[in-house]
């Protein structure tokens, strides 16, 4: 089995809250939305050199023109070369910025955000009630509209 | 999670899952699910054209409301852990110094050419910077003999930041080494399986779970599939 195989037989049915609906927003037209990356990649901005912690449920705000962002997360069980070689494989913030360029979407956020995965149960709580909604007021107040998500 | 929370407060989202049966669970509102290597989201490094059509993907699932939806992109990439990354290794330059320690000082060079093709952008630092690996490295021969935690100065996080500078250190030294970015965990192979430091970090980890030291000392000293 390979290293990626045997972290997915072991992460994939750990459990997580259950819900009954699902809360959904219907996004305006991508060429006139603003779009914002919110990554689980635990992203720190340059000069932070503090490992995330698997009960930390905060947030940082990056910079949308900062590339030396650090990738803080706490595992050791992802490849992380593919990010040292270019960050878009997990932050893809010059892909936006083509996009936008090429009339596709309508603009780039001037702040994005990052949270870790891989958190504890406890934490999700944390996420939901407290740090979750601080970061969608961030996002708000950018004016954005879409977020796209990206795991590590 | 997040997307639940984000799209009740108004934003609208759209996810890139790389593990399917969690992106299944969490019963988020729109899901592209790439088989992708974790680490890897967008597939594959330096190809804008192939993370452009990710994106694309993703965003085409916007404007759907029949919610949960979990689509999966077309293209299965694998990690390639069985393959170690080929990378040359610097000859003994220092015969006093631990082989491990000759070794990471002799990758500097490397390390230095690849910090210079990013603009400066490291993932070393935590604890110890490039002036400091042979330091660190000497932590870690202490380490595999048996010396504890606090005979090296290192606690419960540190000791994990400092794996962690040396991965790093040595992951860039070989980005710089081959001549593309290789498949998803063939520097993480070539590093614990063909180099002297990985082989040092094996046993300190060993070292640590042998002398009892708390779990998240030594688990995450090292990926768990090269321990």
């Amino acid at each position: 089995m390979s290293g990626d195989a045997a972290i997915r037989a072991r992460v994939g049915d750990i459990p997580v809250p259950a819900f009954d609906t699902t809360p959904v927003t219907i996004a305006p037209p991508l060429r006139e939305a603003r779009v914002a990356i919110v990554t689980t990649a635990g992203l720190r901005s340059a000069g932070d050199v503090r490992l995330w912690q698997p009960t930390d449920g905060s947030f940082t705000v990056l910079d949308a023109e900062a590339r030396d962002v650090q990738l803080s997360h706490f595992s050791p069980n992802f490849d992380r070369t593919g990010f040292a070689a270019d960050l878009n494989i997990v932050y893809p913030v010059d892909r936006l910025n083509e996009l936008a360029a090429a009339g596709e979407i309508g603009s780039v956020a001037s702040r994005h955000l990052s949270f870790m995965g891989a958190q504890a149960d406890s934490t999700f709580s944390t996420i939901l009630l407290d740090t979750g909604p601080a970061a969608a007021r961030v996002l708000r107040e950018d004016g954005v509209d879409v977020v796209l998500l990206t795991p590590v | 999670m997040l997307a639940r929370v984000f799209e009740a407060a108004g934003i609208a989202t759209v996810g890139i899952s790389i593990v399917r049966r969690q992106a299944e669970n969490v019963k988020a509102p729109r899901f592209l699910h790439c088989e992708f290597p974790l680490g890897r989201p967008l597939g594959r490094p330096n190809d804008a054209p192939f993370q452009l059509d990710v994106i694309r993907r993703a965003f085409s699932l916007l404007s759907r409301s029949d919610v949960p939806i979990i689509e999966d992109y077309p293209i299965v990439i694998d990690d390639e852990a069985d393959e170690p990354a080929s990378c040359v290794l610097p000859p003994r330059l220092d015969l006093a110094l631990h082989p491990a320690v000759d070794e990471a000082l002799g990758l500097r060079p490397a390390y230095n050419r690849q910090l210079l093709s990013t603009g400066g952008r490291t993932a070393m630092g935590r604890v110890g910077g490039p002036d400091q690996i042979g330091a660190l490295v000497a932590r870690m021969v202490q380490l595999g003999e048996g010396a504890t935690l606090e005979d090296v100065g290192f606690d419960a996080d540190s000791v994990r930041a400092a794996g962690q500078d040396i991965r790093a250190y040595y992951e860039e030294a070989a980005l710089a080494l081959a001549d593309h970015v290789p498949a998803a965990r063939q520097v993480e192979t070539w590093i614990y399986t063909q180099t002297e430091t990985g082989r040092i970090i094996r046993a300190a980890s060993r070292a640590l779970k042998e002398g009892g030291a708390e779990q998240s000392t030594w688990y995450y000293l090292l990926p768990g599939n090269q321990a």
